[in-house]
């Protein structure tokens, strides 16, 4: 088990073995674990996925739902931060992070982890229904296992084929309602899935040297700027118009196609700028950020409108 | 040597001789951090045991049904 100098230091200081040593871990370094912040998008997906699915779901189940989900998301996060901590310590975006910095030790977040996997997964089987807790332990399994133990460091595809685990949460939401998975929510899973590439390529690209120093085989890593550039602009080609597609197959109203078209049409330009920078990563750091402003107003939109629809269903009656 | 110096002597004797308490003596740093993960446990299990009374009143005696 690995100790840092501190937690070492500490631990002579108070006459004990460093790898068993009190903690100084507070609430707060957990929660980090948990990425906050991607629960949040992992949470606000799968509240969509849960809205547009056909049926009546209660809402106190819904959001027993919901939150199993966001706990299942925290738990992803924290296997990952247990696997990766020798990464994390390498990169500076994730130096800070409670193991590299020496606040927690790699056995109590694994420990963490799995026990916020176990919960839930068996409490969102037990309260809600089995379909959906499957597709929960099938998405923290392939995040963990499939994306942060193998793909992650053998090939830049990691984050395409790994995408799959960010893609499932509307998937989990749309089946706590009605058991069973349709074509609607795997056009979610869709969007998502091939939304990951160029939003985390385009990181990739102004990151570059914090991936080499972490030996993490990046596509501008192994293949170079250039190629990660076109990809990026093939992938948002074929994005677009997936975008759009819940309007055209008539899922979804207007407002959610005109966000779609000019939201994708942003995105091709940016990755077209991408394409033809010559110096530095402007364009890339306007991708990243507006692809996740993209994808929150398609979401969002998709959710209003659902809602709205609604209201207005049940004025008319 | 007078009485009231032995006296003293037994007194204190207990005192000098104690062994200081077995354990480790936390840090100031250290309590907070354990005080902080405690109310975090704690809130978490009340939220555990809320959420599952009130799904148990929802569901009511359909609460051991578990549709696919």
């Amino acid at each position: 088990m690995s100790v840092t100098f501190a937690q070492a230091k500490l631990a002579v200081e108070q006459g004990v073995d460093p790898s068993i040593a009190p903690s100084i871990a507070g609430a707060g370094d957990y929660l980090a674990l948990m990425k906050p912040r991607v629960m949040s998008l992992v949470v606000f997906t799968a509240l969509v996925g849960l809205v547009l699915a056909p049926g009546h779901i209660h809402p106190v189940i819904g959001l027993t739902a919901l939150i199993c989900i966001a706990v299942g998301a925290g738990a992803s996060g924290a296997l990952n931060m247990w696997y990766d901590a020798d990464i994390d310590a390498r990169m500076a975006r994730t130096a800070a992070r409670p193991i590299p910095a020496g606040r927690l030790r790699p056995g109590e977040v694994l420990a963490f982890g799995l026990i916020l996997a176990g919960f839930s997964v068996v409490v969102l089987g037990l309260l809600v229904n089995v379909a959906a807790a499957a597709l929960l332990a099938l998405t923290i399994g392939f995040y963990v296992i499939i994306y942060t133990m193998w793909l992650k460091r053998s090939t830049p595809q990691n984050i395409v084929i790994g995408g799959a685990a960010g893609a499932l949460p509307p998937v989990i939401g749309w089946a706590s309602v009605t058991g069973s998975v349709s074509l609607e929510p795997i056009m979610l899973f869709l969007i998502i899935f091939m939304w990951t590439p160029p939003h985390f390529w385009a990181l990739a690209l102004y990151r570059k040297d914090d991936y080499v120093r972490a030996g993490v085989p990046m596509l501008p890593v192994v293949s170079g700027e250039r190629a990660t550039r076109r990809q990026i602009l093939l992938y948002t080609l074929i994005l677009a118009p997936l975008g759009a597609a819940p309007w055209l197959m008539g899922y979804v109203g207007v407002a959610y196609g005109a966000t779609a078209i000019v939201g994708g049409a942003v995105m091709v330009a940016l990755a077209l700028r991408i394409l033809v920078e010559k110096e530095g990563y402007k364009a890339s750091k306007q991708m990243f950020a507006f692809s996740i402003l993209y994808l929150f107003l398609l979401f969002a939109v998709m959710l209003a409108d659902r809602m709205a629809g609604g209201l207005i269903g049940h004025l008319a009656t | 040597m007078t009485m009231s110096n032995l006296m003293n002597d037994r007194d204190s004797t207990p005192v000098d001789t104690q062994k200081p308490e077995p354990g480790i003596r936390l840090t100031p740093e250290q309590q907070r951090a354990r005080r902080s993960r405690s109310i975090a446990i704690g809130i978490a299990l009340a939220l555990l045991a809320i959420l599952f009374y009130i799904v148990t009143l929802v569901k009511g005696p359909g609460v051991l049904e578990r549709p696919l």
